[in-house]
Formats: C-alpha cells, structure tokens, sequence
C-alpha cells in the first residue's frame, strides 16, 4: 500500500454521449421532435408504445449515423439489427426501448483531442441508433415523491450513442473529448449541442488503477452531467472520492452514482433505479438493414470541413497562431464568423484580435445561436475595422463604439456621426492643443528636456484628454516631437 | 432445467405477480419449451444462415418526414391518471 501511494494512480475515464439527431420526424414514426411543444402533444401509438403498432426506420437517422461515423473514422458494419432492451421505468410505456446490441451501426473509430498543446487520438468503440425516452417530472425529488408525471413528446427521438474506449486519463482530458465531439457532431449538422435542454447527454465510466498497471478498476458509472463544467467537476469529484476510499484501503464498488450539481457530489443510485437484466433480442418488428457501400460513399464524398482541418486550413490560409485558430473553429458559427468578416476586411489576424478579445467577451463562442444571432454581425466588425484603418477613429475609440454596437445593433459609421467620435486628424487644430498643453505643463517639458523621456507619454495624454481621446496618436505624437525638438 | 428460482426471477422482471400453483405450471410448461428447442438442436444447421427474422426483407425505412400526430386528448384518454396535460404514475422508487 506504502508504495502505492507514493506512485499515486492512473485515472481511467471511458464516456457514453447520448445526441438526438436533428430529425424533422422520429426515429420510428412521423411524430416531430420540436423541442418545447406542449407536453404529450407529439406522440402517436408507436411511439407511445400501444401494442400493435408498426415502427419503421427514419432513413435520415440512419443517414447522421453514418455520417458521424465516418467522421470518427468508424467502419460502418455492412450489416446492422435493432434489438430491444428491457427494463421497466414509466418513462417508456412499451417497457422496452428499440436499441441495437450485438450489430451496432459502426465500430473501432478514434477522436483526435487537444490537452496542454498535444493531441492525442481517443478510441470509439462504438456508434448505435436507439430512441430516446420520454421526460419524468417527479412530485419531490425521486426518493420522496408519491408520484412521477410524464411526457412523452421525446419519446421516440432518434438518439446516437456513441461510447469512448477507456482512454482518457484525467477530467481535463473527458471535457476536452466532449467539447472536440460536440464540435464534430454540431458541424455535421446532425445535432445541436445543447446540452442545457438535454439534446447532448453524457455518462462516464471511471476507475483508478495503480500508476502503470494495464489492469482496469472497478469502475463506477456517473451519469446527470448536464453541462461541461459539471462533466468535469463531476469527474473531479468522484476521482477524489475513489482515490480517498483507495488510500483508506477501502474497496470500490460497481455502481451508478448521480452527480448532484446544486450539492456539488456524487451519490450512490438507490438499486431500484436501474436494472441491469435488459435481455435484449433482436426487434422482431423491424427487419435488418444492409448498409450499401454506395450510400456510405455518397454520403463520404459530401463530408463538410470539420473543426480539425478548419482549423489547420485557418492556420495555413490566413497565417493564424494554431491558439487563435483553435479559438475560432470552436463552432462552426464562429468560424463562419470569422470568414465572413475577413472577406469584408482582409486583415486576418486583425479580424482574430477584434473577435477574440472583443465579440468573445460579449457571447460564448460555442453557442451556436448566440453567434449566428450576435448582435455585432460580421460586416458590422469590417466596418468597424475601416474605420480604424483609414484613421477615422483610434483603436482605443473603436472599443467603446464597439460596445454600443452590442447594445444597439448599430453599425459603426452611425454610431461615430451621431456621438462625435471622429478622430482629429487635423494637423492644424492638434498643434494649437498641443501648444496650449505645452504652455499649461512646463514641469513636463523641463523633465523632457533634462532627458526624462517618459514625462513626453504624459504631455501625450494631456492632449488626448483635451481632445476626448479623438486625437489621431501618431499625428500628435509627430507634433509634439517637432515641437518639443524647437523648445 | 427451469428452476423455480428462474420462475420467480423471470415473474420479477417481467412485473408478474404468480401464486404456487402458477409457478410450478410455468415451470413446467418452460422446462417443456426448452425440451423442444433441444429436439430442434438435433437438426443439421451447417449450411442454414442464422437468422432472425421469418420475412426475407431488409432496408425497409421511411423518408423524414413528419405526418400528423394524435390529439393530446386521445393520447391521454387512455390513461388511468393525468394531472392536466400530464400521465401521472404510481411511486417508482420501493422501499
């Protein structure tokens, strides 16, 4: 044990991310998966599971399946079945859920992640189709409540779950697998990422092992992680949790814990929650399906760019340090962004600067909607960035213009008219500033001329202040060198 | 051979309730079933393809488009309990 804990242990972390596709219909009926209708407003008997019914498959399900796959670089099996898995919970009636099992749709493929400047490839064992269930709303918490309410409207959304050999090796590394997926997943267009309403869910398998030992731990599975931080402070946690219980020489055991984000821990599921006899079978009232090589490589050839060769072309097309590109191809939005603004303003590191610092602080670059809605479109940032170019406005200026743009969704050549804001590029009127401030600070000139340079950064300032800070700097600071020279 | 024990499992998993007289008639007509399926096994399968579906179909999908759903109404008609526009069910977690 004594040398157990001086070596430390190896974390091992394996996750099952659950997207719903991004479907006009369900997975086995024409129900809609419009998210926010009504409660039990989108259901049908199929995917109420009344008895009797026929379900049959979405071919654009299968269709984001495959097209996934082939982005993690799966083989997409030639021949896929669905099965039923049972267990009995009332968020789904039929007491069985269409999902496969021993032929999933693909296998063996890896995601390329990046942790502290390296990448690393993370194995996917598998990819499968299954749907999802219907939402339980308990009268209290779970323990407690006398009675569930349910609705069934997600009942029967096509759901992709696509499982993580056990690769990753630290909660860093899980949320970094997480945010490159979600990536993926959002540029394909096959889901939308949120996992704040739940489209992308996450479960984690997590062992510790003695440092260097290929034997895998008990794992413990961690599941209601419903946003990045809490992926990894929940991974945080129970990495804590098994490395005292180890230390303490106790036992892990083989369960699924909750993550409870309001309390900030991990705790045991009572037993009744789940079930593990799901005696799956193959569903008898879908036949199989053979995957013809022409529609893989149909759908091969229509790929669209993916984050990682997005952002390796930004660093090649536009001369971008590999941080800023990385920033930029976060969503497929932002990246859109960025181009966007380029072609209006061909100065591509100035455009990086100006989104990265500026737009980035106002929304989060991998909300979709929030940069395709951004108040600030990309047009409205070239035109901004004209206006400091051709000197109209200092950069300092254009900071506060940009700010108002959030607020107003105005452009910034309006914004400059009505507030004034236009710089002083009139040699003219800057050297009558500057002669007034010459005479009002003969402190500062004296300092300057005894060989204190730095009282001139000051004598600077008194004439922006004077003119609000519209003085064109390198004007005035031309000026006032000539100036200082004659005195 | 079924055992009682797997009787009552499988009654378990299958949320049914059974009295003695069930279980032992289960248990019975199970261990005949499976008495069957090893007459089966005397069959030559080398050259028969597993299978697992009886119709020799495959591909059978549908476009992705949505058709109209049932009413919210009948959808709920058939519910023992609802609270608005919700199916309201029994306690799930046993003590």
């Amino acid at each position: 044990m004594s040398t157990l804990t001086k070596t430390g242990w190896d974390v091992v972390i394996g996750l099952e991310v659950h997207a719903q596709l991004l479907t006009r219909s369900k997975m086995f009926c024409g129900c809609p998966t419009a998210f926010g209708a009504r409660p039990n407003s989108q259901t049908c008997p199929v995917c109420q599971g009344m008895p009797g019914v026929l379900p049959v498959v979405n071919r654009r399900a299968i269709e984001f399946g495959i097209k996934t796959a082939l982005a993690f670089t799966c083989r997409i099996n030639p021949a896929c079945r669905f099965a039923r898995k049972h267990y009995y919970y009332p968020d789904m009636p039929k007491n069985f859920q269409i999902s496969q099992y021993e032929e999933p749709l693909a296998e063996d493929g890896a995601l390329e992640i990046d942790v502290d400047g390296a990448s690393r490839a993370i194995g996917i064992q598998r990819l499968h189709l299954e749907e999802d269930v219907g939402k339980l709303l308990h009268e209290g918490t779970l323990e407690t409540a006398q009675a569930s309410l349910v609705d069934y409207n997600r009942s029967g959304v096509p759901l992709m779950e696509t499982v993580s050999r056990p690769d990753l090796r630290s909660p860093e590394e899980a949320a970094a697998y997480l945010r490159a997926f979600r990536a993926v997943l959002v540029y394909l267009g096959v889901c939308d990422g949120n996992m704040e309403e739940g489209s992308l869910r996450c479960d984690a398998n997590v062992s510790l092992r003695p440092r260097g030992a290929t034997e895998l731990g008990t794992k413990v599975e961690i599941k209601n992680m419903n946003s990045f931080r809490n992926v990894k402070l929940a991974l945080e946690f129970e990495v804590k949790r098994q490395r005292q219980a180890l230390a303490a020489g106790e036992r892990i055991v083989q369960e699924t814990r909750l993550w409870d984000a309001d309390r900030g821990y991990t705790r045991a599921m009572r037993s009744k929650e789940y079930a593990h006899d799901y005696r799956y079978f193959p569903e008898p009232d879908l036949v199989p399906l053979e995957i013809e090589r022409a529609w893989v490589d149909a759908i091969r050839a229509a790929l669209p760019e993916l984050p990682r060769q997005r952002r390796e072309r930004f660093v090649r097309q536009y001369g971008l340090p590999p941080y800023d590109a990385g920033v930029l191809t976060q969503s497929r939005a932002l990246a859109e962004y960025y181009e966007a603004a380029v072609r209006e303003f061909r100065q591509p590191k100035i455009v990086s600067n100006w989104i990265m610092s500026e737009l980035l602080r106002e929304l989060p670059g991998d909300d979709e909607r929030a940069i395709e809605r951004a108040p600030v479109p990309p047009a409205n940032l070239a035109g901004l960035l004209r206006l400091i170019e051709d000197g109209t406005i200092s950069g300092k200026i254009a900071k506060d213009v940009f700010q108002k743009m959030v607020g107003s969704g105005e452009d910034a050549r309006t914004i400059v008219a009505r507030e004034g804001l236009t710089q002083v590029a009139d040699e003219g009127a800057l050297a009558a500033v500057i002669d007034q401030v010459l005479a009002q600070n003969p402190k500062a000139v004296e300092d300057y001329k005894g060989g204190k340079t730095a009282a001139k950064g000051a004598l600077v300032g008194q004439v922006m202040k004077a003119t609000r800070g519209k003085a064109n700097p390198a004007i005035v600071n031309r000026l006032l060198e000539e100036k200082l020279s004659k005195i | 051979m079924i055992t009682r024990q797997d009787v009552e499992h499988v009654a378990r998993l299958a949320r049914l309730e059974l009295g003695d007289a069930e279980i032992e008639r289960m248990r019975e007509q199970l261990n005949a079933i499976l008495g069957y399926i090893d007459k089966l096994r005397e069959l030559d399968v080398t050259n028969v393809e597993p299978t697992s579906h009886a119709v020799p179909l495959v591909n059978v999908m549908r476009e992705d488009e949505v058709v109209p759903c049932l009413s919210q109404d009948q959808m709920l008609a058939n519910a023992p309990d609802r609270v608005g526009e919700l199916f309201r069910v029994p306690r799930i977690i046993e003590d």
